[in-house]
């Protein structure tokens, strides 16, 4: 398997003060789906410009397909498909007409039509872009950056802002992409697309990235697959966070929105004993829950945050 | 035996999807095609650039229209010797001429001062006239010389010498004719600005430019592609505009065709460099329209579009003379109204080149896609 996108050490300033990118090394193979998870400000938008050759970097290395961009722009433009954050497409042209208008800058483009098919806009075709739904208008902008026949596909939180079943289409989209052969990166600060779409991942966090590994390996790397979170009575709250730590099976603990949440390899085994250290204290359990661990508490241990806010 | 033969498929047609191949030209050719569909679909566009000149046009000339007999307006205050003014008047040969009312003193004064009359007569206690006028005002000047000369020929005033006059209002002196070449280089500016600056921006800020800029379009083919729409868009305004002059307003053009059209040209590419260099930098369309503004009003006044830039001081004049839209206001209308040679006026197509080169040198300098 060959590198498609490599950067080493990358740094980006903006105004010569603010570091939106802090040095960032990634490695991604060809055909693989890459995900850069994280908050909104974590600079994944400022890496994936760098990465495409729009923006660029106070220092560092990028090259995509064995190629840099201050020397075969031209040559890799015809090789990469992008979807930008956010464009407004004219919306006064019609699908077919934006469709055709993208694959005439390319050598060699795909069929259009086969491009609305595939991205089931062929009802919508001859309507002009302004009268589209939110999904619709991100499909086309998919369409724009797949019509020039790309090996690798760039998104930008190509799914912020959809209702579930236009981002399910989307993910359809990306996963067909991927089966043909095609390598993608796309960022995201949903963890349920990251864990669903992607093959590895890199969370990002303050321009840096964190952690990074497959939705799996992360984790794992938490310790235990299960959280436990609970409350305790009034006359339990005094208790130390130590005691429950030691519990076994316990991997570990985080007090939150009043909550104690438990990391733990086998609930089985921790929550019989956790009953028990509660009614030693005398208190009461006033909340019980248990579910899978998540790549969002992936992110709360490692920065004491939620993905989401801000 | 008609058995239908089994089709042989050649095995290329089983190979990778058909693909097709574009020429150098085909990115050129769809930007083109895309930016004039835009136009075409925005009503804005259309009123703009084609119904507001057009109506401003036929406004102004209807305004300005040369009277029949350039008749003015009096008010003869009210008294006893109000009937001897008029009749004095009907009986002199201006009687066509001089529109007449009797008004009270009061009502009369105020009709004055708001343009209504262009002189007061006021009979004394004498027999006489007074005549109240306002010096400022050409027309009131015109008027009390007109109205003396009737009242003292109808009066028995004998001229020492005789003297005739002849009326000139041929097409090509009228001002709708002075008016329409300067509308139609007013016309070209506002487009190409709009057209080139504004759409940038607009572009700009919807991240389209980025996006365009993320695939192997070629930057020149984009610009180039702006600047065809705009000389396409140019020649539709220069028919119009000249299409009503003639039909409506009788208008003759003595120069030909082609040199407007080719003025026309400079004057669009020129402005359109001038658009490119207001809209090198700017990230929001507010901050765009402003300073296309900024740089249009000021000419809108000082270029000779509605009335002769000569009327400003001497010293002014070289410097109206060095804008571009004097440039090319004096052009068109050397051209149309004169028949001048595009090589006769080498001078105003020279500001039109030096300022069209000079911004566009600086605003793909300073250019920013994203
Ligand atoms: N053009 C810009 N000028 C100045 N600061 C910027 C610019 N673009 C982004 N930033 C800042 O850089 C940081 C990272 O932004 P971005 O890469 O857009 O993050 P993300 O895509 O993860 O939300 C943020 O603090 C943002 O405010
Ligand atoms: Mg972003």
């Amino acid at each position: 398997m060959s590198t498609a996108i490599l950067c080493q050490d990358l740094r980006k300033s903006y105004d010569g003060k603010l570091e939106a990118v802090r040095g960032l090394n990634l490695e991604i193979q060809s055909g693989e789906c890459f995900g850069l998870l994280g908050p909104n400000g974590a600079g994944k938008t400022t890496t994936i410009e760098i990465l495409e050759g729009l923006l660029s970097p106070s220092s560092g290395k990028v090259t995509v397909l064995g190629r840099t961009w201050q020397r075969e722009e031209r040559e890799l433009r015809e090789r990469l498909g992008i979807s930008l954050q956010e464009t407004r497409l004219s919306e006064k042209l019609t699908v077919r007409e934006t469709l055709e208008l993208f694959a005439s800058f390319y050598r060699r483009p795909r069929a259009t039509g086969e491009v609305l098919a595939e991205l089931q806009l062929q009802e919508k075709a001859d309507a002009w872009v302004g009268k589209l739904s939110g999904g619709q208008r991100q499909r086309l902008a998919v369409a724009t950056a797949l019509v020039g026949n790309p090996e690798i596909l760039f998104l930008d939180e190509p799914t912020t802002g959809l209702d579930p079943q236009s981002r399910r289409q989307l993910w359809d989209i990306v996963r067909d992409f991927q089966k043909q052969g095609g390598t993608i990166l796309l960022t995201t600060h949903y963890m349920d697309e990251a864990e669903r779409l992607c093959d590895r991942l890199a969370i990002m966090d303050h321009g840096q990235v964190i952690t990074e590994g497959t939705p799996a390996e992360l984790i794992a790397k938490l310790g235990g697959n299960h959280v436990i979170e609970f409350a305790v009575s009034e006359n339990g709250s005094k208790i130390p966070m130590e005691r429950w730590r030691g519990l076994p099976g316990v991997e570990s603990v985080w007090p939150e929105d009043g909550l104690i949440s438990l990391n733990v390899r086998e609930p089985h085994l921790t929550i019989p004993v956790l009953l028990d250290a509660v009614a030693s204290q005398g208190a009461k359990l006033q909340h019980l829950t248990t579910r899978q661990a998540s790549l969002e508490d992936v992110f709360v241990r490692l920065t004491g945050r939620h993905l989401r806010e801000n | 035996m008609a058995v239908s033969q089994p089709v042989v498929i050649p095995p290329s047609s089983k190979a990778a999807p058909p693909v097709r191949q574009n020429g150098r030209w085909s990115g050129y050719a769809h930007l083109l095609a895309a930016r004039m569909k835009e136009m075409r679909r925005e009503p804005e566009v259309i009123f703009w650039v084609f119904v507001f000149p057009l109506l401003l046009a036929i406004g102004l000339g209807i305004a300005f229209r040369e009277k029949p007999a350039n008749t003015t307006s009096i008010a003869i205050v009210a008294g006893p010797q109000a009937q001897n003014a008029l009749d004095l008047l009907h009986r002199s040969a201006q009687s066509s001429a001089i529109h007449a009312d009797v008004v009270p003193l009061q009502q009369a004064e105020q009709a004055f001062r708001l343009g209504k009359y262009d002189l007061l007569v006021q009979p004394d206690d004498h027999g006489g006239f007074q005549y109240r006028y306002d010096p400022a005002r050409p027309e009131s000047v015109l008027s009390r010389n007109e109205v003396d000369d009737a009242l003292q020929n109808a009066a028995g005033r004998k001229n020492p010498l005789s003297t005739s006059s002849v009326v000139s209002n041929k097409p090509g002196a009228r001002y709708i004719d002075f008016l329409i070449p300067g509308l139609l280089g007013m016309n070209i500016m506002n487009a190409a600005m709009w057209g080139i600056g504004f759409a940038l921006v607009d572009m700009r800020q919807r991240k389209l430019l980025k996006r365009f800029v993320g695939t192997p379009m070629r930057r020149s083919d984009f610009m180039l592609a702006l600047a065809s729409s705009r000389l396409l868009l140019m020649i539709i305004e220069v028919a119009i505009l000249l299409g009503a002059g003639i039909l409506i307003f009788h208008m003759e053009v003595l120069g030909s065709w082609l040199t407007i059209l080719l003025i026309s040209a400079i004057g669009a590419i020129a402005f359109s460099g001038v658009g490119l260099l207001t809209a090198c930098r700017a990230q929001k369309i507010e901050t765009a329209s402003g300073l296309i503004n900024v740089v249009m009003m000021p000419m809108w006044i000082l270029s000779g579009v509605f009335f002769s830039y000569a009327r400003f001081p001497a010293v002014c004049q070289p410097f109206l003379k060095a804008l571009p839209l004097t440039a090319l206001n004096d052009a068109l209308r050397a051209t149309i109204l004169q028949g001048s040679s595009l090589a006769s006026q080498a001078d105003r197509i020279l500001v039109m080149v030096i300022w069209g080169g000079v911004s566009f040198v600086l605003a793909v300098r300073w250019f920013r896609w994203t």
